[in-house]
């Protein structure tokens, strides 16, 4: 399979104290780590492409290793995960999905024994297109405090012959979580759901 | 703290290759952007002064966030950039009160100097409005590969009774600068000019 061409990577991270409510003593973080590759499929259909996830696996735990390091650089701050990708016009949607299990997989083995699900979004779209990353806990997909989602997107990316991959984790839970539903301290941890 | 800040974003971009170019050493930039609350918003205020404290506070911890986020010692920054975006309860002034009679101080001190205006936007506008950064060289605004800008946006900023407030700092020019004028190492250093 082709060789991973990036040509640029960007990190955003975002600290939240309050949302009109209570300032929170430990502040919300999220960060997103985005590359952009150059899409080795695009502008024709392309039968066999599935290899090309095994040759995305290094550029995922690259893209995990510094969410972590944005983070302060301990594993154990991460509670909650999600990614995604957009893929340029003259690609399919289906070259987004690649992104699913070296995108997903680097970041449980960077966290240790994660055991949820990573949610994950995809679309085809042109350069400033936004994705809203959906965000869970990642040990337990129900626990509802750690439902939420990360705007992002590059104004030059994607080009259509590129695509954008992105992946992000959350220290905790939203800033003013109050809707009830599973809590964080009532994970049991079998199935990664409860 | 003078500022109510609800939350603090920074975000890291590195341009490895363009136009199939390899960029060595990547070019990269940073800016902190910082949401805070508008003192002074749904009123007309004559005296801003509240709000150039404001930016003289800003002009250090934003300054600090971005080139940590660089990760370079701050004497390595090569351009500066600073911009606000008011929410729809502000006037435009009060972006001017922030970003003109005090922020640039701090920013200097942090950096070590600066001989150069540190050019500036600003806007009003609503919740996703984007902000485009200009950058300049930070010892002579005549420096054409440092001619640049840094595009940035918080989904949920500003609301009406907001600003967000940015600073921007980079290691490097434009990735592949070929317009001529004047170059980094003609810079004479007397007036911040050339």
């Amino acid at each position: 399979m082709p060789e991973v061409q990036v040509r640029k990577k960007f990190t955003a991270v975002e600290e939240i104290f309050h949302e009109g409510g209570p300032v929170s003593c430990v502040p919300l973080r999220r960060a997103a780590a985005l590359a952009v590759i150059r899409n080795p499929f695009a502008g024709a259909y392309v039968k066999e492409i599935s290899g090309f996830m095994d040759d995305l696996k290094p550029l995922g735990l690259e893209m995990a290793r510094a969410l972590v390091v944005a983070l302060g650089g301990d594993a154990k701050v991460v509670e909650g995960y999600g990614k995604g990708a957009i893929v340029g016009a003259a690609g399919e949607l289906e070259h987004g999905a690649l992104w699913h299990v070296p995108g997903g997989y680097a970041m449980r083995e960077i966290l240790g024994d994660a055991k949820a699900i990573v949610a994950s979004t995809k679309k085809v779209g042109s350069p400033g297109t936004r994705l809203d990353v959906p965000i869970t806990h990642i040990n337990a997909s129900y626990v509802r405090s750690h439902f939420d989602a990360m705007e992002v997107g590059l104004a030059d990316a994607p080009r259509s012959d590129e695509i954008l991959l992105a992946l992000v984790m959350t220290t905790g839970p939203r800033v003013h979580a109050r809707v009830g539903g599973l809590k964080a301290s009532e994970i049991k941890g079998e199935d990664g759901l409860r | 703290m003078k500022a109510s800040i609800r939350k603090i974003a920074t975000f890291v971009e590195e341009t490895r290759n363009e136009m199939g170019r390899t960029i060595a050493p990547p070019t990269r930039r940073a800016a902190a952007v910082a949401v805070i609350e508008n003192p002074y918003a749904g009123k007309y205020v004559e005296d801003l002064s509240e709000l150039m404290l404001i930016g003289e506070e800003l002009g250090e911890l934003l300054t600090l966030r971005a080139v940590a986020a660089l990760g370079i010692p701050p004497t390595s920054v090569e351009s500066y950039g600073k911009a606000a975006a008011v929410g729809e309860n502000g006037e435009i002034e009060h972006a001017a009160a922030i970003l003109h009679p005090k922020l640039g101080a701090p920013v200097r001190k942090v950096l070590g100097g600066g001989a150069a205006l540190i050019p500036s936007s600003k806007k009003r506008g609503g919740l996703g409005v984007v902000l485009d950064i200009p950058l300049g060289h930070k010892d002579a605004a005549f420096v054409r590969s440092h001619f640049d800008s840094m595009e940035v946006r918080v989904n949920d900023a500003p609301r009406g009774n907001e600003i967000m407030v940015a600073v921007a700092v980079t290691d490097s020019g434009r990735p592949l600068a070929r317009v001529g004028g004047l170059a980094k190492h003609q810079i004479k250093g007397e007036d911040g000019l050339r």
